[in-house]
């Protein structure tokens, strides 16, 4: 594979206030990569960085192997989907379609040829002459796709362009999106602060925080072997267990806590304020006999269908959810209740740093 | 009308109303019906008015398209107007799109004051002050003499050239809001999305910022239209006898030829003319009323 888009070094500096802090990673071309983080982390900075509406203080972008410091935005092969689309209002459908070839200096016939088979690829066919105001949310979205997608540039960047819309439609989109960007095989890099949207759409995902990048990883790894305390409790639920580490060489270590001993997977790493994080779905109700145990009282239980959602507290009053599958017994805990869960050694893991 | 009261209680509604009311019918439409009722009797001497003599006539609207020099100066100042107009719009909308998509917030607004403070001066004031900038004698022809653009002075004040830089000036803000509004009101992200896809500043301008600010230059462009038709000061001062503007006519008719029933016939001509001449502008470049008040 080759690098669609190389960031080396980055740093991107507002005055005092540093929005990107020295990040580096290599998006491979025809990946679909997602920055996820929550808002004010950085990563619309750094779209905008690689779409060249900014170059950055310190560092490099390149683009298909090419250095694109002084580069304007017009003269970059990417294309952007923007939060609120910008389509423009005053033009058709078709117009907007084609307005990246009428700049190339298309004609109107080809022009028009291009737009149809783009409005066929977004299942659009024939609306071309529509307003855009005529169009649903969805519709407009997907206008915005292929607007950027006419250019046929190396590189789409999209800027949470799914924010507007409703969850159904949504949930709908993301499907789309990763299917466009099958078919087309394009580089997609997508800003968002949904960890769903970022794990079920993405190859690989750099979680950001506060203009550093923590960690860069496929949904699963990020999901199963979080780098950071923050990639924990960001990327899914999960259970923030503190402690003191007890012993620990690469491969699994053994954390003293309030609760006693735990242990969980642990990759080695130096540091202070060790905790043990583990999702709510890999513990079980009652005492496995092997392994880590936890004593907690019942707050509340929700039932959601497929599972059900215990709320518990530890004994030292810290908050403890447990995701219950729903396998056809029933839940007998009453509130104010104790009862005992339990997890194995790698269902959790030991990391270093503040949650 | 339910709203007024309701949001303001009766009282003030109804002196609200009365006041807009007095406005209206006092001060706008009972002198232009005077003016209509002057235009279509005849001038009389005091003692004829009420006589046999006085009955209504087309007479004074017929007078114009007899008489060659002013009929002349009439199209004149309509194609003059005209290129007053597009010059105002040429010389702004860099200053609006400055204003309004560079520079925003605070800035912006330091900028604008600094356009509004020489407009705290009387017009005539400020008209005197280019008299003398555009003078023969002046410092604007030091100036280019001096720095070797020209060898001798110019006569700036001989022909229209004059009186157009003055009105220029002169309306430039009511050209400048306008654009600046409708440039305002632009969402950035659309100059972004165009200029990603490709598109160089010219194109963008084109395609993009102008179709959008068109509701706000149609406005501009009427407003200065119609100021520099029935403009009277600038061409009093920066014009030369051969470059008369067809308010000066109108003047003469009324305070030098004491002929008012005239003088208002040839006013309701300039007006009824800039007001069609407005509409076939619309028309041609495709804005509706609606448009303009948005």
């Amino acid at each position: 594979m080759t690098a669609a888009v190389e960031i080396d070094h980055v740093t991107q500096r507002f005055g005092d206030f540093t929005a990107v802090h020295d990040a580096s990673l290599t998006i491979e071309a025809g990946e679909f990569f997602s920055f996820l983080g929550p808002s004010g982390c950085g990563k619309t900075t750094l779209l905008r960085l690689v779409s060249g509406f900014m170059d950055p203080t310190e560092g490099r972008i390149a683009i298909g192997g090419k250095d694109m410091r002084g580069i304007g935005p017009n003269k970059r092969p990417t294309a952007m989907i923007f939060q609120n689309l910008a389509l423009f209002p005053l033009m058709s459908v078709a117009e907007n379609i084609a307005f990246g070839l009428e700049v190339r200096g298309l004609g109107k016939a080809e022009r028009r040829r291009r737009a149809d088979e783009l409005l066929d690829l977004i299942a659009l066919p024939g609306q071309g002459d529509k307003k855009v105001s005529e169009l649903s949310g969805g519709q407009r979205q997907r206008v915005a796709i292929a607007r950027a997608l006419a250019v046929e540039p190396a590189v789409l960047l999209l800027d949470e362009p799914l924010s507007a819309l409703d969850l159904k439609l949504r949930q709908h989109m993301r499907a789309e999106l990763r299917a466009i960007q099958k078919r087309t095989g394009v580089t997609f890099i997508y800003i968002t602060h949904d960890q769903g949207e970022a794990l079920a759409m993405s190859d690989r995902v750099a979680v950001m925080r506060a203009g550093h990048i923590e960690q860069v990883a496929s949904p699963t790894e990020l999901y199963d072997r979080p780098a950071t305390g923050f990639v924990a409790g960001f990327v899914g639920e999960t259970n923030r267990i503190a402690g003191r580490l007890l012993q620990g060489a690469a491969g699994y270590g053994v954390l003293e806590t309030a609760f006693g001993p735990l242990s969980a997977r642990f990759d080695g790493s130096d540091g202070s304020g060790h905790a043990l994080y583990v999702r709510p779905e890999r513990l079980s109700l009652g005492d496995a006999g092997t392994g880590n145990r936890l004593k907690a009282t019942l707050d509340s239980s929700a039932f959601e269908g497929a599972h059900l959602l215990v709320s518990a507290r530890l004994g030292d009053g810290s908050p403890l959810v447990v995701q219950v599958p729903n396998a056809g017994q029933p839940f007998t805990v009453a509130p104010g209740q104790d009862f005992t869960v339990s997890f194995t050694a790698d269902d959790a893991i030991i990391l270093a740093g503040e949650g | 009308m339910t709203l007024l009261f309701r949001r303001h209680g009766w009282p003030l509604g109804v002196a609200m109303l009365l006041i807009v009311a007095f406005w209206i019918i006092v001060q706008v439409v009972l002198p232009q019906i005077l003016m209509i009722d002057f235009s279509f009797r005849p001038n009389l001497l005091p003692s004829e008015i009420g006589g046999p003599k006085d009955a209504y006539t087309l007479r004074n609207y017929e007078t114009l398209w007899a008489n060659d020099v002013h009929f002349a100066i009439f199209v004149k100042t309509i194609a003059a107007s005209a290129v007053v107009t597009l010059l105002t719009l040429v010389v702004c909308y860099p200053i609006a799109f400055h204003l309004a998509y560079e520079l925003k917030g605070p800035k912006a607004a330091r900028l604008m004051l600094v356009l509004v403070i020489p407009f705290w001066i009387n017009e005539i004031l400020r008209t005197f002050a280019w008299y003398i900038v555009l003078a023969y004698a002046g410092p604007l022809n030091a100036l280019l003499v001096g720095i070797g653009v020209l060898d001798e002075p110019m006569r700036f004040l001989d022909g229209n050239g004059g009186v157009m830089v003055g009105m220029v000036y002169a309306y430039l803000l009511f050209m400048v809001f306008p654009l600046y509004n409708a440039i305002e009101s632009l969402d950035p992200a659309q100059v972004e999305a165009a200029r990603d896809l490709g598109a160089s500043w010219g194109r963008i301008h084109r395609r993009v910022i102008i179709p959008h600010a068109k509701p706000g230059i149609a406005t501009g462009c009427i407003m200065v239209f119609m100021l520099a038709a029935g403009s009277y000061a600038v061409p009093a001062l920066l014009g030369s006898p051969n470059s008369r503007w067809f308010t000066e006519i109108i003047y003469n008719w009324f305070f030098e030829g004491g002929n008012w029933n005239q003088g208002a016939a040839y006013a309701f001509i300039l007006l009824l003319l800039c007001v069609g001449f407005i509409f076939a502008m619309m028309r041609l470049f495709r804005v509706s009323l609606g448009e303009l008040t948005r």
